[in-house]
């Protein structure tokens, strides 16, 4: 008997669904695309089975369609993430995640002394290495590194 | 490099790097000429400095031109909270070029990218110090004849001194060997060390400072600065394993030189200032005739 397929976390009519988060990073990715700060409806699941990840992590945000800016912030934490496009229940545009090779105005710089943490200048960044992310500020030429990358919230 | 910023060391080529020592050679021979007659050139030093800024605005003033500008930040508006960008755009309309020295990391950078002028990096916090190393460069050929091929030590504070991380970057490009000496607190970071390796330079690493040096044709010193240390007993430890003096000179190369950006604390004893291999004084001259090769070359002079 064929298995039913059915939905743990339940469909959106329109709007967007990030898939394939490490389950760990969830709240990262809510917490840097600003979903705890919005109004829309968004449903999430965390732990559920992946034969990718072992433990994967998804999220629906309805009515939203997530500018550059705010994929690319994605990326930048979890850069094994699918997102899909939904409209009317349907899936009209998947996409994948990329890190770029440059970096502007999503991420703080490591450095304490560096002017962007000083002054109102926007970071920018020379992408070193992908995975694991490696960073150098334009400015101050330091490096920030995946596991001290502070990113700076969508608003 | 017309009308070019020069905010780090690796914004030149090596042939940019030859052209300014060329020039600076010229202006060793003839320093005092008529060239910057009519320029202005501001000199914004907003931490302090000696030969830094007086060595730009006396290379200035031998060519003719004017300076303006200020020493410590405390006399301008930066007291009442300007920011720097409209500090840096309001200098922009009354000067050709700003020389600039800031305790910010990057601040050289971003104000190159706000002036309407060229701004040369005079230092930038622990970042960038590019005209120290294009003159260190400077007095590495004229005391050795050549850049190339040279075996280069480095002693004290490895981790955190710009010059020294600059002028491995630039010397890099003339296949230098190197040997590093410091304490281990104070090691070249390994971000040097992988890009030695990546472009097959040879380097070694030591933690006493003994007779190795007898093969070195170029000693840098540098300042093992009291502030790096949380114990106040280990900095004296370090301070005083890492000095250089006059009887460690006895079985080095002839031709070998001893350089430090200065200043120095006690690092290099005063009975080696009378060695001919101590070159630090003539090096601090040499910043002259290296900062009127840069000037003229960035307004287009030269």
């Amino acid at each position: 008997m064929k298995e039913k397929k059915q939905l743990v976390v339940s469909a959106i009519k329109d709007g967007t669904v990030i898939d394939h988060i490490p389950a760990k990073l969830l709240f990262n990715v809510i917490s840097i695309l600003g979903l705890d700060h919005i109004q829309n409806q968004i449903t999430f699941g965390s732990n559920l089975d992946s034969k990718k990840l072992g433990s994967k992590a998804i999220i629906k945000v309805s009515g939203i369609f997530f500018a550059k800016e705010d994929i690319d912030r994605i990326a930048l934490v979890a850069p094994q993430a699918k997102i899909n496009i939904i409209r009317d229940y349907g899936v009209v545009e998947k996409k994948t995640v990329e890190v770029h090779d440059t970096i502007e105005g999503i991420v703080r710089c490591v450095n304490p002394k560096c002017i962007t943490n000083n002054e109102d200048v926007k970071t920018k960044f020379d992408v070193i290495n992908k995975y694991p992310v490696r960073l150098k500020c334009h400015y101050c030429e330091k490096i920030t590194n995946q596991n001290n990358m502070e990113i700076i919230s969508s608003s | 490099m017309q009308g070019k910023s020069l905010v780090s060391i690796s914004d030149y080529s090596k042939e940019d790097y030859l052209r300014i020592l060329d020039l600076a050679g010229e202006f060793e021979k003839n320093p005092k000429q008529n060239l910057l007659q009519g320029y202005v050139v501001a000199t914004l030093f907003f931490e302090p400095s000696t030969r830094t800024r007086l060595s730009f605005e006396s290379a200035v003033n031998q060519l003719g031109g004017r300076i303006i500008g200020f020493a410590g930040a405390d006399s301008t508006s930066v007291t009442k909270g300007e920011t720097l960008r409209d500090t840096i755009k309001t200098v922009s309309n009354y000067c050709d070029m700003i020389v600039m020295r800031h305790p910010l990391e990057g601040s050289a950078r971003f104000a190159s990218e706000v002036a309407s002028v060229p701004v040369i990096n005079a230092g930038d916090g622990a970042n960038q110090h590019p005209t120290q190393t294009l003159l260190d460069m400077y007095s590495i050929r004229k005391t050795q004849h050549t850049l190339d091929d040279l075996n280069i030590f480095l002693v004290g504070d490895l981790k955190y001194g710009r010059t020294v991380h600059s002028l491995l970057m630039a010397m890099s490009r003339f296949r230098s060997t190197f040997n590093f000496i410091s304490p281990p607190e104070l090691k070249m970071p390994e971000e040097y060390k992988i890009y030695l390796d990546s472009i097959g330079l040879k380097y070694y690493e030591h933690i006493d400072f003994t007779e190795i040096i007898s093969k070195a044709d170029i000693v840098y010193m540098t300042r093992v600065q009291k502030e790096r240390f949380s114990d106040p007993i280990e900095y004296e430890r370090v301070k005083n394993a890492y000095i250089l003096r006059n009887e460690m000179l006895a079985n080095t190369k002839e031709t070998m030189k001893i350089l430090h950006p200065l200043p120095r604390v006690n690092e290099i004893t005063e009975d080696v200032d009378h060695n001919t291999k101590a070159y630090y004084f003539t090096q601090t001259r040499n910043g002259v005739f290296t900062r009127q090769a840069i000037i003229t070359s960035i307004l287009g002079i030269k």
